[in-house]
């Protein structure tokens, strides 16, 4: 890879901050600050205020199983995790990461009591600069997140959780968040701009008020008289209007089930909408995975290089920095033992720097593929604009050189289920580079990548029977079984039967149709 | 910025979650203890806990894309010769995990490897098994107290005086103190001596060695040769003592009747009864016991594996139970279990010695004793009764620390495990 350099020459003699393996907390204090003249200074980085939480391996794997979050409600699926990570971790198979941090204000990065000192000064560059200014400035985030809600946000959902649980029993509480989790990819609104969220204690309130206005109404004599069903007061809609209602169609499962689904307790409708707000607050990280640590990865790079060459590391601990920094941006070949898809920390990384030497030492083909940011001299403002502005799809479209995929030799490949061998279509020349372009965007675009679904027609008057579609795109179906176990679960929710049918984008064909009625 | 240390806060934040996941796969979990114990020794019962389980129950299912329709594409890095056009052969089991397609979450999930805690793992075993009374007053009873030495004190009674550990402190303080030894006012003394003999004698001198002897002697009366402060007794303290050992005897019928199924049921309960022991003694044996007309003590696999011809006679069995309890486990000190299977046939002469032997000798000092009768293929037709079920019927009836079960297939011994060492165990 192109980062590959020899150790910077040193111009400064100030005296190194640390030496050896033992980190302190003073240790740590210092060589925070010391980045942060280079982060804040001279990178012009902007951040949270950063809150460095030191933790134990079993710790780190307890929060591992909790999707990284410090807080998290109960659920048997975290012991899952937790049970297989540590399997993992114990027999060696897996070791875990240095670092991990939270989209949040302050940031909370958690490190690890093992790291050495140099590893510590890694994730701090890595953490609590580079992803911090990520996770502060990307539009994506700014759109989606609050981070001084989420962790309140977050201790409202484990208490309302456990008081369901009081109230209701754990198993009957499971059932719907299992059938929540299933639905947790459909549970985004990926258009929305949502209404800001709520604080803990208005979330409380407002649970609470639900449940005291059910308790205020509460009439057993009006119980006893037999329901008035909707079918009196919907009488004259027709279907067109109804679904207008319904705001269909509506590609988020979760709150439509949220809203709709006849036969929920309201305790019910609050849990469903704790999943679909934690799957909301992560659909940024998932849009943004390689440009997040690409730019983590390229700030610690440039940290690390910067304190040496002011002579404020010592060559040892510069050796130990690039020998852990280099496997992690390690890209294996296609045909490697090792191959696992492409590295986002290397595939970022190494747009990061391409960038830079765009900015700064353009090549005539640079200058014609990238006219505005070609030889304009000011790499960093390049760059934090490109961190804010985009997600990895769009990233990728705007600034992935011809250079870099032949650096990294990207070839594209079709694969058609019905025939018996690949068909390389698309490789790092001339003809080839819109193209390959094109395709790793998609690639890196998660509305793309999961399936299309979406509620298309929900009768509420009469059979109450649920209608889901699903786009095929290029012929891709559904899995099987894993749709079948899913759409029960959806009719848990429902109540009544439902139906997935999935149907060609561009025909309209129906191609397979799945039912599911709710089990008593 | 903040630093903070959260290594102390409270562990295993995800226990929690840990007895939920375990809650929901606790009928998978117990079939795979089971089926594990199959290939084990008796004593090996409690290495099981390493569990794999194919559970339905942990199934995360979620809307995701088939691998084995449609169209897709890969981008791949590190092309070396091909071109736009060239056929690749399909690498063997599809494409799966390449690209930013593959899903880790997707298949493959359904069989699940992980590590059960010991007391997890008993807690499944046992579940909510409750421990007969005798066997809880019996347990009680092994918290009798016993003195155990504890550190020192400095105080408590003559008799406990630690000698050497008050005559070393004492050295030290009066080293500290530079308390004068014998020696050295005999050599002041002798010094003195000699000075006033000398001739002509020295008057300063005399003054100056007489008062340092004087000192010195005053040093020497002043600091106590064994102070209060020296004295360190040995200090008890009353420790509850477990009678940490029991011995369990497996007694089994080797006639030609008992069959291999007939010895794999017996060894499966068997097995139960070491867990169970093991739960609560830190040490048990097992001493196997095989009769036909004659009875011996064999080791683990002559007692499965090895099949005699003979008649059956089980008080030659209970007889060689009490030879070995005599000369190796005085009840005193030894926990005593025992558990015989048989398929019921006894020698019909040999019955009352049988019931005599229990009642007399051993139900009085064993813990408990547990028959189980094993029988061919198909259940039992509760109206058949053997020799040896008809003549115990009466002991269990009378004897709590007696129970008896049948047994006809493997799925039969778990419960019937749980049955005997329920709260009641009536006979059935």
């Amino acid at each position: 890879m192109s980062t590959a350099r020899k150790l910077p020459k040193r111009k400064g003699n100030l005296r190194p901050l640390f030496d050896g393996p033992e980190w302190s907390f003073e240790l740590i204090r210092k060589v925070y600050d010391a980045m942060g003249e280079i982060a804040l200074g001279e990178l012009g980085l902007d951040i949270y205020p950063n809150q460095i939480e030191v933790i134990t391996a079993e710790q780190m794997l307890d929060s591992y199983s909790s999707i990284g979050m410090p807080l998290m409600y109960r659920h048997w699926s975290f012991g899952k995790r937790f049970a297989r990570d540590e399997a993992f971790y114990k027999r060696g198979m897996r070791t875990l990461a240095y670092e991990l941090v939270i989209n949040s204000d302050p940031c909370i990065s958690y490190i690890m009591e093992e790291n050495s000192m140099t590893m510590q000064a890694l994730v701090l560059a890595h953490a609590a600069y580079g992803h911090n200014h990520f996770f502060k400035n990307n539009y994506q985030f700014q759109m989606w997140t609050q981070p001084d809600h989420i962790i309140d946000y977050l201790s409202f959902a484990k208490s309302y959780v456990a008081e369901c649980e009081e109230l209701y029993g754990q198993e009957t509480v499971e059932i719907v968040l299992d059938a929540a989790h299933a639905l947790m990819n459909q549970g985004i609104s990926r258009d929305l701009r949502p209404r800001p969220r709520n604080v803990a204690k208005r979330e409380k309130e407002r649970a609470a008020r639900r449940r005291e206005h059910e308790e205020a109404t509460y009439d057993p004599i009006y119980r006893t008289l037999p329901e008035i069903t909707r079918e009196g007061d919907a009488e004259p809609t027709d279907v067109q209007s109804e679904q207008r209602r319904l705001g269909l169609p509506e590609e988020n499962l979760l709150y439509f089930l949220e809203k709709n689904a006849p036969k929920l307790e309201d305790w019910q409708r609050e849990l469903l909408r704790i999943v679909r707000l934690l799957s909301q607050y992560f659909y940024p990280q998932r849009q943004t995975k390689m440009m997040n640590e690409g730019c983590a990865t390229f700030v610690h790079y440039e940290i690390m290089n910067r304190l040496y060459e002011r002579g404020q590391l010592t060559d040892g601990t510069m050796l130990e920095f690039l020998h852990s920094h280099s496997s992690v941006i390690f890209q294996p070949a296609f045909n490697d033992r090792r191959f696992g898809g492409i590295n986002p920390y290397a595939l970022g990384f190494a747009m990061m720097n391409d960038i830079r030497r765009i900015a700064v030492e353009p090549t005539v083909e640079d200058r014609e593929w990238f006219p505005q940011i070609a030889g304009c001299g000011d790499p960093l403002g390049t760059l934090r604009e490109a961190w804010a502005l985009y997600r990895d799809e769009s990233f990728i479209l705007q600034y992935l050189s011809p250079k870099l995929m032949r650096d990294l030799r990207l070839f594209a490949v079709d694969d058609d289920a019905k025939e018996s061998s690949l068909e390389v279509i698309a490789i790092h020349d001339e003809q080839g580079y819109r193209n390959l372009r094109r395709r790793l965007a998609l690639h890196y675009d998660v509305a793309a990548q999961d399936p299309n679904l979406q509620v298309t027609d929900a009768d509420l008057s009469g059979s109450r029977r649920l209608v889901l579609t699903h786009h095929v795109r290029n012929g891709v179906l559904l899995d099987k079984t894993e749709a079948e176990r899913t759409l029960q679960y959806l009719a848990q929710l429902w109540g009544y039967r439902v139906k997935l049918i999935e149907s060609d984008t561009e025909g309209g064909r129906v191609l397979k149709e799945h039912e599911a009625l709710p089990m008593p | 910025m903040q630093v903070v240390d959260r290594r102390l806060n409270p562990k295993a934040k995800s226990l929690g979650n840990r007895q939920r996941f375990l809650r929901r796969a606790k009928a998978e979990i117990r079939e795979a203890i089971r089926d594990s114990l199959k290939s084990r020794k008796v004593a090996e019962a409690e290495g099981a806990e390493k569990v794999t389980i194919r559970s339905k129950s942990l199934r995360e299912p979620s809307f995701s894309l088939g691998r084995n329709t449609g169209q897709r594409d890969y981008i791949l890095p590190g092309n070396e010769e091909y071109k736009v056009g060239d056929e690749i052969p399909k690498p063997q089991g599809g494409a799966g995990g390449r690209g930013s397609q593959g899903s880790p979450d997707g298949e493959g999930q359904d069989e699940f490897t992980f590590t059960l805690t010991k007391e997890e793992f008993l807690d499944l075993f046992f579940d909510d098994l409750k421990l007969p009374n005798l066997i809880k007053v019996k347990l009680k009873d092994m918290k009798a107290p016993k003195l155990a030495r504890a550190g020192f004190t400095s105080d408590g009674p003559p008799a406990r005086l630690n000698r050497a550990r008050t005559m070393r402190k004492s050295m030290g303080r009066r080293m500290a103190l530079r308390r004068p030894s014998t020696a050295e006012i005999a050599r002041l003394e002798a010094e003195l001596a000699a000075a006033e003999a000398e001739n002509p004698a020295d008057p300063g001198r005399i003054a100056l060695l007489r008062s340092r002897l004087e000192y010195k002697q005053r040093l020497r009366r002043t600091i106590a040769y064994i102070d209060p402060i020296d004295l360190a007794y040995n200090r008890y303290e009353r420790v509850p003592k477990p009678t940490t050992q029991a011995v369990m005897f497996c007694l089994m019928d080797a006639s030609a009747s008992m069959t291999e199924p007939l010895k794999d049921l017996a060894k499966r309960f068997f097995m139960l009864l070491h867990v169970f022991l093991t739960r609560y003694y830190r040490e048990v044996h097992i001493v196997f016991i095989r009769h036909t007309s004659t009875a011996a003590e064999v080791d683990e696999d002559t007692f499965f594996r090895g099949t005699e011809t003979g008649g059956t006679v089980i008080s030659t069995a209970l007889e060689e139970m009490l030879n070995v309890v005599r000369a190796r486990y005085s009840p005193g000190d030894w926990n005593i279990y025992a558990a015989q299977a048989s398929d019921g046939d006894n020698f019909h002469d040999d019955m009352p010695r049988c019931l005599e032997l229990l009642d007399d000798d051993i139900l009085p000092i064993c813990q408990y004793f547990a028959y189980i009768e094993t029988a061919h293929g198909e259940r039992f037709n509760d109206t058949v009764e053997t020799p040896v079920w008809h003549g115990y019927t009466e002991i269990a009836q009378r004897r709590r620390n007696f129970a008896m079960r049948r047994v006809a297939a493997p799925e039969d011994i778990f419960p019937v495990f749980h049955e005997l060492f329920s709260g009641e165990n009536a006979a059935a």
